[in-house]
């Protein structure tokens, strides 16, 4: 015996009651949809009785998706319960409404199978080498535009650059700065602490020296700005997308390609060396400070030191890189914004690729200079 | 019409947007199982007064009852007992585009009650054929759906919970005539078969003049309502320009046949 209720204002209470020894249903009172769950569940087990007979006698207004529903069990049955009672009023427009189709729901297309593994593999290997070509053609683009837009100074879009350069760098000072900051007083710390045993103490400015600016600074700063430039980028350009608008670009002749992705491109390329300088001084900054405090060496002396550590390369070979970050953080995070079709997941999708990508495009092009610099003796 | 019990009554309605009023003093009301076009120009406050209707805006003074309760006044929680005896569709649809078809029909059903996926599906299908889609267009996403059918897929899903009030933004904007005038039956059938209160607003006015009992004309922060033929004869230069102006005449030779008495 299973019993339901619910309460809807002003109206009958819906309440259905199963008898599983008669295999009988007994609906009573407004069958509305907020009663859909329980109309489910007494189907359910009036079916699993047997369902032999159904009392509507008692039975008042139904909704349209609760007389579905039950006209459904009714279809379902192998032979016809007994009635008692009329039928719910909206099954002749149900009937209307199937009389085109059948009323099972078997006529519904079929899942697509899944296909054997190895062609899985096949199309996913596929899928991989399709991207590297897209993003190759991108770069190829992108050049072209460029050396197109070279010939006159409008075609460049300057304001539009600066506009860029501005957001990205000039915006992103204080996080970079605070950031450069605290990662050298960290690795100061910790070499000043390893070097102490051999009375190298002093050598913590080199670690210090050399670790920013050849790696640290750049590095750092690149990160940062793929998290937040990247994502900006890949999103702005995205909504653009499916808003339509890169196609009314288009269809004006102007080349989208000119003025939404080269500026982009060219105010990253300009803002993240000077980022990287300012996360230079501010990690320098950083060592003279722990230093001063941890190993007690005086301002001039660390300057001194400073001076002897560092080879005249040593800040170029931080610096030439950051260009490159630039680039490879605006090529991914423009490209990825023009992928987006169709949806707002797709958005999401392809904002995180865009940021997972260029960071991991920047690491990897780092470890690449490092065995190009070390084979070059730079 | 007049005899109908009022589903909707909209009392000396005002809303303000800082020294700008927009209504000032609004009032009508919607019977039962009517069709009730809202027209008027651009920044009249169509959509003002259609969201003051939803609940979703409270107006700066004046009184909103549907089914006999004040809906300016109510808390959270009453409010969106009463969200669900209506459905509504948007300008442009609205449709979730990362959702298929089907996901966007059944998501009111699944935020609302605890079904079975079974019935879930089966549910869908209902709306899908009740709206004129066919069973397959469920598995696609909006993305790969034509106007007409983004259209028909918002009205699907907007009658999800049975509502007894359907609130339809510009049903027909954007459509070609044939797809217009297909919607147009359909919102009909439905308003027959399932006495639906159907509130539109449109600026078609074949539409206006095939579908609507009454229409509301927003002119001058106040509202006209009357029967088609009424509006139409109305004195207003405003409501002349646009009912008689060069786009209007298709209404101007229908007038007999529009009405369907005060």
């Amino acid at each position: 015996m299973e019993t339901a209720s619910s309460r809807m204002p002003e109206e009958a209470y819906f309440n259905a009651r199963v008898d599983a020894d008669q295999a009988q249903l007994l609906l009573a009172g407004d069958c509305r949809a907020a009663d859909l769950a329980e109309l489910e569940s007494v189907l359910a087990a009036w079916r699993a009785a047997g369902a032999r007979s159904l009392d509507l006698s008692e039975a008042g207004a139904f909704d349209i998706g609760p007389a579905w529903l039950l006209r459904r069990a009714l279809a379902d049955c192998d032979t016809a319960p007994q009635m008692r009672g009329s039928l719910p009023g909206h099954f002749a427009y149900l009937d209307e409404l199937l009389a085109g189709g059948s009323a099972r729901t078997a006529d519904r297309p079929p899942p697509p199978r899944q296909p054997p593994a190895l062609a899985q593999l096949g199309r996913q290997i596929e899928a991989r080498l399709h991207s590297w070509y897209e993003a190759l053609t991108y770069g190829g683009q992108v050049i072209s535009t460029a050396g197109g837009a070279w010939a006159s100074l409008k075609r460049l879009r300057i304001p539009s650059i600066v506009r860029h350069a501005y957001e990205t760098g000039y915006q992103a000072v204080p996080v970079v700065a605070v950031i450069a900051f605290l990662i050298s007083v960290i690795s100061a710390y910790i070499s000043a602490q390893q070097l102490r045993p051999y009375g190298g103490e002093i050598f913590t400015v080199d670690v210090v020296a050399i670790g920013v600016l050849r790696e640290l600074g750049v590095l750092l700063t690149a990160i940062m700005v793929a998290g937040r430039t990247g994502s900006a980028y890949a999103a702005e350009l995205g909504v653009m997308k499916l808003n339509d608008e890169v196609d009314a670009l288009e269809s004006m002749g102007i080349n989208p390609y000119e003025v939404l992705v080269l500026p982009r491109i060219l105010g990253l390329v300009i803002a993240l060396p000077l980022l990287t300088i300012v996360a230079d001084f501010m990690g320098l900054l950083g060592g003279a400070m722990l230093t001063r405090y941890l190993i007690d060496l005086p301002w001039p002396q660390f300057f001194t030191r400073l001076d002897e550590a560092v080879g005249p390369t040593t800040f170029w070979a931080g610096l030439v890189k950051a260009p490159v970050f630039g680039l490879l953080i605006g090529l991914t995070g423009t490209l990825r914004g023009l992928q987006v079709r169709d949806s707002s997941r797709e958005l999401g999708r392809l904002t995180t690729v865009a940021v997972v990508q260029s960071i991991f495009l920047v690491i990897f092009a780092d470890a690449l200079f490092a065995i190009f610099f070390l084979e070059i003796d730079f | 019409m007049a005899t109908a019990p009022v589903i909707i009554a909209v009392r000396d309605v005002v809303n303000r947007f800082g020294t700008q009023t927009v209504h000032d003093g609004v009032s009508f009301d919607v019977h039962a199982g009517e069709v009730f076009g809202i027209v008027g120009g651009s920044g009249s406050g169509k959509s003002v007064l259609l969201k003051t209707m939803l609940g979703l805006r409270r107006p700066d003074a004046g009184v909103v009852e549907v089914e006999g309760r004040d809906i300016t006044q109510m808390s959270d929680a009453e409010l969106r007992d009463v969200k669900r005896r209506y459905g509504v569709t948007f300008q442009h649809g609205a449709l979730f585009t990362s959702l298929s078809v089907t996901e966007n029909i059944i998501l009111p059903l699944v935020e609302a009650h605890r079904l079975q996926e079974a019935t879930l599906q089966s549910l869908a299908e209902l709306r899908l054929r009740m709206v004129g889609l066919p069973v397959e267009a469920g598995a696609k996403f909006p993305a790969q759906l034509s106007g007409g059918m983004i259209k028909r897929a918002a009205l699907a899903r907007a009658l999800a919970l049975d509502p007894v009030l359907l609130f339809l933004d510009e049903p027909t904007a954007g459509l070609d005539p044939i797809a217009a005038t297909a919607f147009d039956d359909l919102v009909l059938y439905l308003r027959r078969t399932l006495g639906l209160t159907v509130v539109m607003v449109t600026h078609d006015l074949d539409t206006l003049a095939r579908t609507c009992d009454r229409v509301a004309v927003l002119v001058d922060r106040k509202v006209i309502v009357d029967t088609l033929p009424g509006i139409v004869r109305n004195e207003h230069p405003w409501i002349r320009e646009y009912f008689h102006g060069a786009r209007g005449r298709v209404i101007d030779g229908q007038q007999g046949g529009a009405g369907h008495g005060a």
